[in-house]
């Protein structure tokens, strides 16, 4: 069971390695939106600071919605998500793989870009550091919740709107506590509290998304 | 023992079961004879509450007759919440049993739903001028309400999104389940979220004490409501039915 | 035992696109299945997977439905549809090792000759997105030399985009998996040589 889900990831990681451009574009849009806010709002950087934990995981989530696609519909297209349907291996630890090897092409870069946003905004390196953390436990929640819609919008019309709209009320228990981590933390009232119930959200959504994705994915192919 | 019978159109009696209603054609029936008690009944409540909650009740020192908007915007927010949980369970019903007619249920209560969230939505910010001087703000509640007419949303988009019926009553079921498995963890999450921002809390005004008109108005209300959302689900399922399974013969006899 | 259908039934919307199916296949049978173009074949060998759910009826592997055992029933059974399955950003070869027969490693070694055996030796190492459509399905097909141990194969439309040679090799392939004792359910439009198969007809009114 192990070694499936270890070639299914390495499968995934392999396309990914091959199609590029496809991982890298979300990042580039969570880049370009963060640098939005600021043109917009005015460089002040009081106000910068005080909206910076909010903007970046708005745009974090943003970005993930995005590349919620790569996740099922090329393999839908194609008919090797079928061929998964038809392995004796439990669908949720298949599932599982394909969700881990998109969040290290899709969430684990945005780790390493979120400092680079955090610096735009002026945060100080404590808050950064919550932050970071916060999206250490939350990135990997986007992308379990947003297989969950991935696998629902299986052939449905909508695309990425539909998308969004489903998984938006889902994510915002998420946006809460990784953006009032931050404050937290600036305010000197300290994070811990909301970075354990991240973690705590993480560990939820480990345990029950995979089940609600593989309902999914079994439905979309009836 | 002795099991409940009943008798089919042709004269046959069969056993009364909780999957008798599953068939299209039960529910049909049954749901025709349920309408119109539940409708009246649902007037009835409806004007009598309206006549005590705006006429007898005593005004509030504190807010003035303003407050009265919570005979509406109150029942409509419990409502809202109720059916999606309805919503939510029959969903698991039809996926459970994969019984046709409990999604049909499913998805006639949800427009029922959203149109409550959003009358608690509207009504809530006609409640929130007089007493804060703005149309919005951002209560814990109000959030709350928001965000389940996000999750009603949603639930009707993918419905709609889907060509084939079945399985979009099956996929939206699946999101209904996922939805009602969250709202405690979104409530719990707006919650904290609205104590922590802000400072003085800001809360939409607390329901005056009650004096028993009040109470009265409200329970009769909320009945209204209950009763016009079941009236109201049961005859859009009956849509819903016709026009799924309208080539079936015993659809055709009735409609000569 | 084996492969045992009863009074299978789907519906697609309003109309039924079969009612009443029933066989039984035991080991060194073939089922050809025949109809026109919309009869409900490719839907009957999806529900035969367990893949679609019929609106009536069971199907049963070994005597247990299928749906009750699925893994079990999913390691005996090989299934190859319309769709090709195989990732056109991936080598032919890797197609077929890492994703071939989901859960069973296929080491680079065995990818390359089942390619070799079915005629595209020139073509392991082109990603797929530039063979012709008929040399994808014979990239897909080659699954079928690497899975001799999975009893029950499914085929929909294995015959077709493929040219006469190929054809007649794949239709070898399928006899030696009928001789070693396998089942076969199959649909195709053109004949798929394969004395002894029996034949069901769907979309004739009975």
């Amino acid at each position: 069971m192990l070694r499936a889900a270890r070639q299914l990831m390495q499968r995934d990681l392999l396309l990914a390695l091959r199609r590029r451009s496809d991982a890298l574009m979300p990042l580039a849009f969570f880049l370009v939106t963060a640098t939005l806010f600021p043109l917009a709002i005015g460089p002040d950087t009081r106000l910068l600071r005080s909206v910076a934990p909010g903007i970046v995981w708005v745009a974090a989530l943003l970005s993930s919605l995005l590349g919620l696609q790569r996740l099922f519909a090329d393999d839908h297209a194609d008919g090797s998500l079928e061929q998964l349907l038809l392995s004796p291996q439990p669908l949720e630890v298949l599932v599982l793989a394909k969700v881990f090897a998109h969040w290290l092409t899709s969430g684990l870069p945005l780790l390493v870009l979120a400092p680079l946003v955090a610096l735009q905004y002026g945060l100080e390196p404590e808050a950064m550091g919550v932050l970071w953390l916060g999206l250490l436990l939350g990135t990997p929640v986007l992308s379990l919740l947003g297989s969950i819609g991935a696998g629902l919008a299986l052939g449905a019309r909508g695309g990425s709107v539909l998308v969004a709209l489903m998984l938006m009320p889902l994510y915002i228990p998420l946006l809460v506590l990784g953006s009032s981590a931050v404050v937290a933390a600036s305010d000197g009232t300290g994070s811990a509290p909301h970075l354990m119930l991240l973690g705590a959200l993480l560990a939820g959504s480990l345990a029950a998304a995979p089940w609600a994705t593989a309902a999914a994915l079994r439905i979309a192919h009836e | 023992m002795n099991q409940p019978y009943y008798s089919t159109a042709n004269g046959a009696r069969r056993r009364l079961t909780v999957f008798t209603f599953a068939s299209p054609r039960n529910f049909y029936h049954l749901a025709g004879r349920l309408i119109p008690w539940f409708a009246a009944l649902g007037v009835l409540t409806g004007l009598a509450g309206l006549a005590i909650g705006m006429l007898v009740a005593p005004t509030d020192f504190q807010q003035g007759d303003a407050y009265r908007i919570i005979f509406v915007h109150v029942p409509a927010a419990w409502m809202s919440m109720l059916i999606y949980m309805a919503m939510a369970g029959w969903a698991g019903f039809g996926l459970a049993y994969r019984t046709g007619v409990s999604s049909i249920m499913a998805s006639a209560l949800a427009p029922t739903g959203a149109l409550f969230t959003f009358l608690a939505l509207w009504t809530g910010a006609l409640w929130g001028k007089p007493t804060w001087g703005a149309w919005w703000v951002w209560d814990a509640r109000l959030t709350s309400e928001l965000i389940l007419l996000f999750l009603y949303l949603g639930y009707m988009g993918l419905h709609a999104s889907i060509s084939d019926p079945r399985r979009a009553d099956r996929a939206a079921a699946v999101l209904a389940l996922v939805g009602a498995v969250n709202i405690p963890i979104i409530y719990f999450s707006v919650y904290w979220w609205n104590t922590l921002h802000q400072g003085p809390s800001v809360t939409l005004g607390k329901a005056p004490t009650m004096a028993p008109a009040m109470l009265a108005a409200m329970l009769l209300m909320v009945a209204a409501f209950w009763c016009y959302g079941i009236a109201i689900a049961l005859r859009r399922a009956r849509c819903i039915v016709l026009e799924r399974h309208g080539s079936a013969a015993w659809l055709r006899r009735r409609m000569k | 035992m084996g492969l045992t259908c009863q009074q299978l039934t789907c519906r697609r919307g309003r109309s039924t696109l079969f009612a009443g199916v029933s066989f039984a296949l035991q080991a060194g049978d073939a089922l050809w299945v025949q109809g026109r173009n919309g009869s409900g074949k490719t839907t009957l060998l999806r529900s035969l997977c367990g893949l679609a759910l019929p609106d009536r009826g069971a199907v049963h592997w070994e005597g247990k439905p299928i749906l009750a055992s699925r893994a079990h029933y999913h390691s005996r059974l090989l299934h190859i549809g319309h769709a090709d399955g195989l990732k056109p950003d991936l080598l032919a070869w890797e197609n077929l090792a890492l994703g071939g027969l989901p859960g069973e490693r296929c080491s680079r070694e065995a990818a390359l000759q089942a390619l070799d055996e079915i005629g595209l030796k020139a073509e392991a190492q082109r990603p797929v997105r530039l063979l012709s459509q008929g040399q994808r399905k014979r990239v897909a097909l080659a699954r079928l030399l690497l899975a001799p141990a999975r009893p029950l194969w499914i085929l929909d439309e294995p015959l077709a985009a493929l040219d006469q040679a190929s054809a007649a090799q794949v239709g070898q392939i399928m006899q030696a998996h009928c001789a070693r004792g396998g089942m076969l359910v199959l649909t195709t439009h053109q004949d798929p040589a394969l004395p002894g198969a029996r034949q069901l007809h769907l979309g004739v009114p009975c």
